[in-house]
């Protein structure tokens, strides 16, 4: 069921102008946009994600456990509902983007950082629970060791709880970065297509498909098919050691 | 009283069940038609009541118009399974090629209809409706847009859809007439999406369809574009060959050309057939 699929795909992949359809001036564009915007949002997800992550597995607190649900909801919300929740949120007429925009006159839709916003909501799940998981069934005696030595909390943190937790944390950094890569549904609905500023591959590959563009939509397929399972299998080898 | 009428019902149904078996099998819909509204003991059988089930695969933009005529339909034909697949046309038509099992297609444009009239999958398709462009502000019109070329005011954040849906070719060709240079926000996948920008106040406007700033009620205001710039906007509908209930597929085309569907259409908004 899943290798069907993929098969599938491959054998409708014209293979013989997959460098010029790939270099056509919108898939290339669109192609630098999806690493652009994937790689923001990792960054905020990693900024945001990591502290709230170390909160809920050391801290206990009233709400913990809704807290928890909350942050892994994106996981599960469809897309398309998680779109329109950004855009009640931070669109020009929303909670906090109508704020912004009287203030400023910055807008997050139809503007790149509205794309890398979309993408960090869907994707900030994977990096909080890979994390969490991390913090928790680390071994805490090098903390403590550390702390009876003197050292102080930041440096703890960073001498010896990083470490730790360090190829943990890679393996969530690498699927959080694919699953921005791959987002597509909150994009489209939250941030708009416009090539250049908020068209990413998934959104260039659905309008290719939608007009009639077969052969670029398969090409730009393959490219995110093979980055994604380059990661996966990487995660395997490298970070998790191969059984 | 309970029993009795439990009895009567029990009856109806095994009417039913045998009538659709015959439907099943012959597809004489009209016979077992008459043989249920006689169990029912009620309506009236002038015209012949359409009976069996029915797929029409539709264009989205009929989603409003297509339901409202549903239960008409279905309100005066009880026999009547009728089930609606609404999408893009292109998608619907990929659909019908891959083997949907259709038995009318409604479509937003004539080159979808085109592709299955060359497939071989379809009787000859009829018009039953026409559109409009129409330009989708926000209520009250806050950015004074009059016209097209207000579309390309600096200022104005304007969404299009993008090329290959068909409102977006459309579109294109008429500003493309005007000589009129609009640099759009964003490409949407359809016209409901770029209606969506400007009802959540994201874009000042867009072109869409008149039937969908009709549909949209009093969350946008429509801006008229001038009949002499309106594009020929046709919707064809056809039989598909390959319908296991031809009868009730006429009847469906039959009423969208002139009858309770094309009643709806009118109200939705669509223009009649020329």
């Amino acid at each position: 069921m899943i290798v069907l699929p993929l098969v599938g795909l491959l054998e409708r992949v014209s293979w013989s102008t997959l460098l010029s359809d790939l270099s056509a001036h919108d898939a290339y564009v669109a192609l630098r946009l999806s690493l652009e915007t994937s790689l923001g949002a990792l960054a905020i997800a990693l900024v945001l994600g990591l502290p709230l992550a170390w909160i809920l597995a050391r801290r206990r607190f009233p709400g913990r456990s809704v807290l928890r649900g909350l942050v892994t909801l994106p996981m599960v919300l469809p897309p398309v509902v998680g779109g329109i929740a950004l855009l009640y949120a931070f669109g020009r007429r929303g909670l906090a983007g109508q704020l912004i925009y009287n203030l400023t006159g910055w807008r997050f839709v139809f503007n790149t950082s509205g794309a890398i916003l979309a993408e960090a909501f869907v994707s900030m799940p994977f990096l909080i629970v890979t994390a969490e998981a991390a913090f928790r069934s680390m071994d805490r005696r090098g903390e403590e060791a550390a702390a009876t030595l003197g050292a102080g909390p930041a440096y703890r943190f960073r001498r010896v709880t990083l470490p730790a937790v360090a190829p943990a944390l890679a393996a969530g950094a690498a699927l959080t970065w694919a699953r921005a890569l791959g987002e597509f549904g909150a994009t489209i609905t939250f941030a708009g297509n416009l090539p250049g500023s908020t068209q990413t591959t998934p959104l260039l590959i659905y309008l290719d498909i939608e007009s009639g563009h077969e052969a670029t939509a398969l090409a730009l397929s393959l490219v995110l098919l093979a980055v994604s399972l380059g990661v996966l299998v990487g995660l395997r080898d490298r970070w998790l050691g191969n059984p | 009283m309970g029993s009795r009428s439990r009895t009567v019902g029990a009856a109806a149904l095994a009417v039913c069940s045998l009538s659709l078996a015959a439907c099943g099998s012959s597809r004489s819909s009209s016979v077992a038609a008459t043989t249920t509204s006689t169990a029912a003991g009620s309506t009236t059988t002038t015209p012949a009541p359409i009976t069996g089930s029915l797929a029409v695969f539709a264009a989205a933009s009929l989603t409003g118009a297509f339901n409202s005529a549903k239960t008409t339909l279905t309100g005066a034909n009880s026999g009547l399974d009728l089930t609606y697949n609404f999408a893009g046309s292109n998608a619907l038509v990929t659909q019908i090629q891959q083997g949907a099992p259709a038995d009318v297609f409604a479509s937003a444009d004539t080159k979808n209809m085109d592709k299955l009239v060359s497939a071989g999958l379809v009787e000859t398709p009829v018009t039953f409706a026409r559109n409009k462009l129409e330009i989708a502000v926000a209520p009250g019109n806050p950015r004074h847009i009059t016209g097209l070329t207000d579309l390309a005011r600096s200022g104005v954040t304007v969404v299009l859809e993008a090329v290959g849906v068909p409102a977006g070719d459309y579109t294109r060709s008429v500003l493309a007439s005007q000589r009129i240079t609009v640099d759009p926000k964003s490409l949407e996948t359809d016209v409901k999406s770029a209606l969506a920008k400007v009802t959540s106040g994201e874009a000042d406007a867009t072109v869409v369809y008149v039937t969908d700033v009709t549909a949209a009620g009093s969350s946008v205001e429509g801006v008229t574009v001038p009949d002499s710039l309106q594009p020929d906007i046709t919707y064809p509908i056809a039989v598909l060959k390959a319908t296991e209930n031809h009868a009730a597929a006429q009847a469906f085309v039959d009423s969208a050309v002139s009858g309770d569907v094309q009643k709806a259409l009118e109200a939705g908004g669509f223009l009649p057939p020329q």
